[in-house]
Order: structure tokens, then sequence, then C-alpha cells
């Protein structure tokens, strides 16, 4: 246990320093390559992540898969009234994931999957336009899934697996469009929680439905992860007002929402396999972001009211020779936040993804993984609508331009 | 075969290199960074000058300070007209952020260093800060910004209005602000700004010619008819027709060389939160309070009754208190004077009236220390200058129209002249607030982030709202593409 605490730890460290986007999806080098799809595929123990249901069928007895991934995500926003501009400080995330999977029979499999599905580093220059919104924010989560395979019969098998999830967050905004000291410093609140755990489960069914199609349903649940007592530090706060905002400790809830998967995987020859999956992920969980103070500083309620969103997903690989494989994607990502709750925390409209990649099996045991990926938000005109500030409703508006491009690297080890 | 692996890893890299230059930067299809789309028009910005008052000097917070003159709205414009043609702007910045005056290393008595909030609750509070802008240390020009805190039309052709020498006499003739930057101690507001052969400028004069009255609570002389403003007193009500003859000849004179400008007329002190922050009924009471204060007046009532005056001017003058908020007890001057009765000339105020910022300090406090019988407001009346009655409000309302009245008239007798309507967006602030994009401003005073902690003037933020105004006329008048500024990333108030 100890141990595993050790590497959560790590994991953790890592990707609060380097993660993109709420919802990152970068968990398998090979579904990568094929637009993020999987839930219908039985290609590699990814599936662990993408469908527990597959575990059982996959070809090796033992096999180890894990993949690094390089992510850059930029975001800019301007407003052509007021002439402001900024853009995020794009540094590299580096999500990890690691799956291992074991068949104890034909009909019985188990496994372990270390994934980071949710995460997200905005950094803003700070006293941007937005700052009493967001200066920066760094989230991070990590979800460790033991898994069970079985076969039920012929055509179908069932995947279970509870996930433990270690989550921590940083986030630093101004206190408000204008509360400056006395030198013109503009006070802000950093508010830091670490390792607040939670739990929440992925579970799958597979079937093979002819010799070349399959078909796939995956639901990962909801995880709440409830931050309680963590700490609240204020800084260049001005002398008169030290009183009500000194340093405290603050509660507050944040939702990793579900997703339901359902797609299929068909081999138009023996070398070529298409796959087209659909998620739908439950994001109207999210209805607002409160933070309650400890001491006197009033609670912040910041409504989100994300509604529930689909990516669609196509990806198609070919098997050019014993070696080389070679993949391509496509996707379509709808973005959960509706117009006029747009805040800068999450620059994420609608986009799309480009993906590519190749496995090169450098021995019978030895694969290694490449993806590469282009991610493209459309160009937004949206506001934030919901920011309060001496009882006045002050709107934050402007354009927004994001995209995010990802290396990946793995492999894959089967004995 | 590895000849044809190694080509296809090549290919690869090329491909996703490619992806990552494309990616690394995303362009907005109109960047607002992109200076290209911006011009003049038919404007020369060249040689800007701006000349007026305390709104034109960046003027905040009670005084001048050197953060709120690199925020006034002519800085601001100049920083926009550099990116078209626009030339140096030089302003005559005081020597710290701390504001207030010495004249030879002694206080200025008036002259106090800025204001900033502190204390709990919070106040508006003078800033521990110590001045040290010497007015008799002369700074030399010429400047750009030829904002003169406290002058009024009539003041900008008025030589020796920078004369060391004129601070000394009683009344004053000079005006502090102005000697520490005459370009020579007899030199003209205007002179020192016709020598500069402006090519553009801004004309923003007249706001003091009636707040200056107003502020004082209308202790001062409508001067209606005396159209000779060497006989007036410093918080009189100028004459329309002087400010007429004053106003057209200074413009006839910055337009002499073809120069083109912006002149801005004058905000209504309905606006203005130094009139509209204390409310008329001020006074919370609850049943008991409101029987022994009646009672209190019962006497005062009773002689007004019996005093034969009209039945309109009895009820106007009847005192009467109710648990719940109170209107305030107050001095007026118009009321029929029943001295020789004992009977002081008061009333209670009404919606109508302007009770003035600086009495909401005093409202509620004992007249005479330790004697509840004398809380100002209640036993003891604010006195005139406390307050902007009806009647002297609608006398600065009547002047300030006329004064518009005479600036639109001048800005549409020439096309080389803009006009900004700055009373209609004044007004628009304090009616539903300005959003500029990315927040509000309103004129609640010291929350609302437009105005400063004087309840006058803007704060910088206030400023950078106005100059984006006044580039939308600018644009429409001169066909001039001009990018705006982030009122947000301006200062609002501050704390200490």
């Amino acid at each position: 246990m100890n141990k595993v605490l050790v590497v959560t730890t790590l994991f953790c460290a890592s990707t609060l320093v380097h993660a993109g986007g709420y919802r990152v999806s970068l968990q398998g080098q090979r579904a990568q390559g094929m637009g993020h799809t999987g839930v219908a595929l039985t290609d590699s123990a990814e599936s662990i992540f993408f469908n527990p249901g597959s575990t059982v069928l996959l070809d090796d007895d033992k096999e180890f898969i894990g993949g690094l991934n390089l992510l850059s995500a930029t975001a800019k926003y301007q407003n052509v009234n007021t002439g402001a501009s900024a853009e995020t400080d794009s540094g590299i995330a580096t999500p990890l994931n690691l799956y291992y999977n074991s068949k104890v029979s034909d009909s019985l499999s188990w496994g372990l999957g270390i994934y980071t599905p949710y995460g997200s580093s905005v950094k803003w220059p700070t006293d941007w336009a937005g700052s009493h919104l967001v200066n920066e924010i760094e989230l991070a989560s990590v979800f460790i899934q033991p898994t069970l395979g079985y076969r039920v019969s012929d055509t179908v098998s069932l995947g279970f697996g509870p996930t433990l999830v270690v989550g921590g967050v940083e986030f630093n905004r101004n206190l408000s469009t204008s509360l400056v000291d006395e030198n013109g410093n503009r006070a802000n609140v950093t508010l830091e929680a670490s390792e607040v755990t939670s739990y929440g489960y992925n579970i799958g069914l597979l079937a093979t439905a002819t010799d070349r199609l399959n078909v796939g349903i995956n639901y990962r649940s909801k995880v709440d992860l409830e931050a309680r007592g963590e700490s609240a530090t204020f800084q260049n706060v001005p002398a008169s007002l030290q009183g009500t905002f000194s340093n405290t400790t603050f509660d507050a809830d944040l939702v990793l929402p579900a997703e339901l998967t359902v797609g299929l995987a068909y081999e138009l020859t023996d070398k070529m396999t298409f796959a087209f999956d659909v998620n739908r992920t439950y994001w109207s969980d999210y209805e607002e972001l409160r933070i309650d103070f400890a001491n006197a500083v009033p609670t912040s309620v910041n409504p989100r009211n994300y509604q529930d969103a689909n990516t669609v997903r196509l990806g198609l690989s070919y098997e050019r020779d014993p070696k080389w494989t070679l993949r391509g994607g496509y996707y379509i990502d709808k973005t959960p936040v509706r117009d006029g709750y747009f805040a800068p925390e999450t620059p994420r409209p609608d986009s799309t993804g480009f993906t590519f990649g190749a496995s090169y099996q450098r021995s019978p045991k030895l694969a290694l993984d490449f993806s590469f990926l282009y991610l493209r938000f459309l160009e937004t005109d949206n506001s934030y609508d919901f920011y309060v500030e001496n009882n006045t409703t002050t709107p934050f508006e402007g354009t927004y331009l994001s995209n995010a491009y990802n290396f990946g690297f793995g492999l894959k080890y089967t004995y | 075969m590895k000849a044809k692996t190694q080509h296809l890893r090549n290919v690869a890299c090329i491909a996703a290199l490619t992806g990552v230059l494309a990616a690394c930067d995303p362009e907005f299809n109109n960047p607002v960074t992109d200076n290209s789309s911006l011009s003049a028009g038919t404007a020369d910005f060249s040689r800007f000058v701006a000349l007026g008052d305390s709104l034109t000097a960046g003027f905040a917070d009670g005084t001048v300070y050197t953060h709120g003159q690199e925020n006034s709205f002519p800085a601001i414009l100049a920083q926009q007209f550099a990116a078209v043609g626009g030339g140096a702007f030089t302003q005559p910045l005081m020597a710290d952020n701390n504001g207030g005056l010495l004249l030879s290393g002694n206080p200025l008595p008036g002259f106090d260093q800025r204001l900033v909030l502190s204390g709990s609750p919070l106040a508006p509070t003078l800033s521990s800060g110590t001045p040290t802008t010497d007015v008799a240390n002369i700074l030399t020009g010429p400047f750009n910004n030829m904002g003169v805190p406290g002058a009024k039309s009539f003041h900008l052709g008025a030589d020796g209005y920078g004369n060391l020498a004129g601070l000394l006499t009683v009344p004053a003739t000079a005006n502090p602000f102005f000697v520490r930057f005459a370009g020579a101690p007899n030199n003209s507001m205007v002179t020192d700004t016709l020598t500069q052969v402006p090519t553009f400028f801004t004309l923003w004069i007249g706001n003091n010619d009636t707040v200056s009255y107003a502020t004082a609570g209308g202790t001062g002389v409508d001067q209606l008819g005396n159209t000779n403003p060497a006989t007036y007193g410093a918080s009189d009500l100028t004459d329309p027709t002087a400010f007429a003859g004053v106003y057209s000849g200074i413009v006839t004179a910055l337009t002499a060389n073809g120069a083109k400008g912006v002149l801005i007329n004058l905000p209504d002190v309905t606006s203005i939160p130094y009139f509209t922050t204390v409310p008329f009924n001020a006074i919370p009471m609850d049943a008991d309070t409101a029987a022994a204060s009646n009672a209190a007046f019962a006497a005062y009532n009773g002689g007004i009754a019996g005093a034969g005056l009209p039945a309109a001017e009895v009820a106007q003058r009847t005192i009467t208190f109710a648990a719940g908020q109170n209107a305030l007890v107050i001095e007026d001057e118009s009321l029929t004077d029943l001295s020789g009765f004992g009977l002081p000339s008061i009333r209670q105020a009404t919606a109508a009236d302007f009770v003035l910022l600086p009495s909401s300090s005093k409202i509620g406090t004992e007249a005479t220390p330790g004697n509840p019988a004398t809380v100002w407001g209640v036993g003891t009346a604010l006195v005139d200058g406390d307050v902007l009655t009806e009647a002297e409000a609608a006398l600065v309302t009547a002047a300030n129209d006329a004064f518009n009245t005479t600036i639109a008239n001048v800005a549409n007798a020439n096309p080389d002249l803009a006009l900004f309507d700055a009373k209609a967006e004044l007004a628009r602030l304090a009616s539903e607030g300005i959003n500029y994009g990315s927040g509000i401003i309103t004129t609640t005073f010291a929350t609302g982030g437009g105005f400063s902690l004087d309840g006058v003037h803007p704060t910088a933020r206030g400023y950078a709202v106005v100059a984006n105004l006044i580039m939308d006329t600018i644009e429409s008048s001169f066909g001039a593409t001009l990018r705006r500024v982030d009122p947000g990333s301006y200062t609002t108030t501050f704390i200490e």
C-alpha cells in the first residue's frame, strides 16, 4: 500500500506540473493513433481503460503496455472592443498511462491500469484581462484501476474494475476586477488541494457479433473529488482588509463526470480495421464551482451549468507488414460549455482532432508505439456572464482560439 | 526494405514537424494586435495638445499624482495615436504618487495628498505619503497636457494665471498647478497651447464654471447677466453669455492653423457621486427616537403653523419623524426669513435635494459633543454648504445646459471639430453603468470603479473608458481607425 501511495504521489507531482485540458483524451498510444477509439478493439491492454470487457480476449497471456505523452496546448484571448489580448503559457504536459493484463484462463483475466483522464493546465499572464476569473489552474487526477475480465460465452465477455482516484488542484485568481493595495498590486487568492481521494468504477461489455465485427459498450462512473480543509492563501491584500482576507482553509467539490461509450470495430480486410466510437460525457453534473472558505471570506459561487456532450471518433489501422502497423483517426469533440458560461479556466469550444500513429514490432515480445495528435478548436466569440462584483453582474467577453498537439511514445511487452 | 523504412520515418517526421509549426501559433481571423488596419483618417496627430481642467490633467482622489497623470485620458489617447503618426506627449508630471502641493517647502493649504480607502469599515482617508511636489520648482515645457485643475473657461485666456506671485495676492490670481509649468510667468494657458502649434487638440472646459458652485452647496452667486468674470467669486456660477464669448474665442484661436479637434461637453451634476451618494433620508430612527424628536420640534412646528405662511410653505417646513428612514433637516436660505420670530430657515430634505458627499462624515454625529439634541441632520440642521438644494441644482442645470448648447453650436459650425457628448455618457454611467467588455463601471461611490475617492473625478479606469469613447468620436468624425485600450487593466480606487 505504501508503494501505491508513493507511485500516486509521483504521478500527481508530474501531472500537477504538466497536464492539459479538463478531460484529456490520451489514454493509450494505439487508441490515440486511431482517433482515440477502442471500445470495440481487442488489440492491447489499453482495453483496461477503453473497455474492460475486452481484456479477456487479448492475444497474449501477459502483456504490459505503457505510454508517455508530450502535450502542448495554447489558448489565446482577445477583445476587439478593448484591444485586450493574452495567450496562455503553453508548457509541455506529460500525461502517462500504464496497463498490465494477465490471462488466468481463456475465460478469466486480471489486470491493473494507471491513467490520467482528467487534468488541466491553463496559465494566463498574471493580471491579464480575465484575471478576476483565473490567473492559472493546474488540475491533475490519477486513476488506479484493478480489473477483472470474464468471458461469459463465445460471443460475450464482461469486465469490471473499481477505480481509486487521487486528485489535486492549484488555482489562482485575483480577488476582483479592481482590488489593489496602495501601490497598485492586485490582490489574489491561491487555492491548493492535494491528494484528494475518491472512488469510482469502470465496467464494459464486448460482443463479437461476427468474425469481423465487434461491438462494445463501456461505462466509467462519475467521481466526486471532495476537497476538505485545503489551503487558501491570499496575496497583496491591503492592510485594511487583512482581517477579512486572512489565510484560511476551504472546501470545494469537483466532479469528474461519468462517460458512456458505445462503438464498433470492423475488419475491412485481414490487415485493415475500422473503428467507430461515440462517447457521451455526463458533464451536466458539473453545475457550479463553489468554494467555501472557513473564515469570513464570502463563499465563491461560480455557475458552470455544463451540458452533456458527445464525441464522435473514427479510426483506421493498417498492418502494412509484420513489423509496421499504421494508424489514422479523426474526431469531433463537442464542448460541454454553454454560451454565456465560457470561463477562461477551460477555454474549450468545439474541436476536431486529427491523429496518426504507428507501431513497430521490434521483436516478437517488444513493440514500440508512436502517436501524434493535432487538436484544433474553433475560434469562438463567447462570454462568462455570471461573475458578480459589488452586486453587479459583470460579464467577461472576448474571442478565444485554442489548439493542442501531442507526441506520444509507448512500448508494449508481451510474454 | 530498410531504405524504405527510413524513407517512411522521414516522411512521418516532416509531417509531424509541419503539424507542430502550424499548431504552435494559432492566429485569430482578425488579430487585435494587427497594426495594418489602423489609420489616422483625415486627422493629423503629430502634435496633439489637450487643453482643459482637472479632467484633462488626470486629477483623481482629490489631487494630481503621477499614476493619475500617466492614465489621464489625453495620455491614453496619445499612446493610441502613436500607432498612427502621433508624436511625443509630454506631461507636467508631479514629483511623486502622493499628490498634494508644497510652496517653497511648506504644505500649500487646500492641496492635500491623495485619498485612499483605509480603516474598518473602509473609508476615504488622506494617504500617509508626504507631498514633495513644490510649486516653486518650475518645470520646463512645452507640455502637451495643458490640463489645469480648478481652471474655469475664462481662466484659459488669463495672463498671469501661472505667475507664482499671483498665488500670494488676495484673492489669488494664479493657480498653483499652472504655476508649476507655465511657459512664462505671464503666459496664459491658451498662449502656451498655441506656442506648440497643435495639429490636433481636445478641449474640455467649463466644468468648474458650474461644479465649483455646486460643490460649495450653492453658497456662491449665480452670475447670470453679469458678463464680467473679473468680478466673480471662486464659487460663483458663470454667466452663459460670458462663457459663450470666452469659449468661441478659445476655439477660434485653436483652429486658426487648421488644427482638428474634439470638443467635450459638460456632464450634469446628477451624474456625479459627490452629489448622489448621500441619500436625502439618511437618518434611521426607531419609534421612540422619532417620538422624542417630534416632541423636540413641536414648538418650531407650532411657530411655523402660526406665522401666516402660505399652506405650501407650512407643509414644506413642518418637521416630522417616523420609525424608519427619515429626511435630513437642512438649512434653506430661500425660505421666508422668520428669524425675527426666532424661527430658523430650515426644512426636511427631499429627493430633489443633493446632499454633498463630505457631509456624510458628520450626519448623525453630535454638533455639540455629548448633547444628543444636537445631532447633525436632526437637532442641528445641515448648513447651506452641505446641500445643493433643488432650487440651486436647477440653476446649475440651466447654466450647464446653456454651456452645452454653446459647445454644440461651436462644434457644429466647423467641420474640423467633433463633439464628444460626455454628458450623455456620464448619464449612461450613472443610470446603468458602462460595460466595457471585461467588466462594468458604475458611479457607485468607492466601489463602482468609475469615480475616484473625491467623488467628482474618474478613476484611471474611468478615464480609460472615456478615452475609448472619445476614440469612437474621432473615428466617426475623422475616418480614423484606432485601437482601444482595456479599461480592466487600469486601476480604480486604492486601499491602504
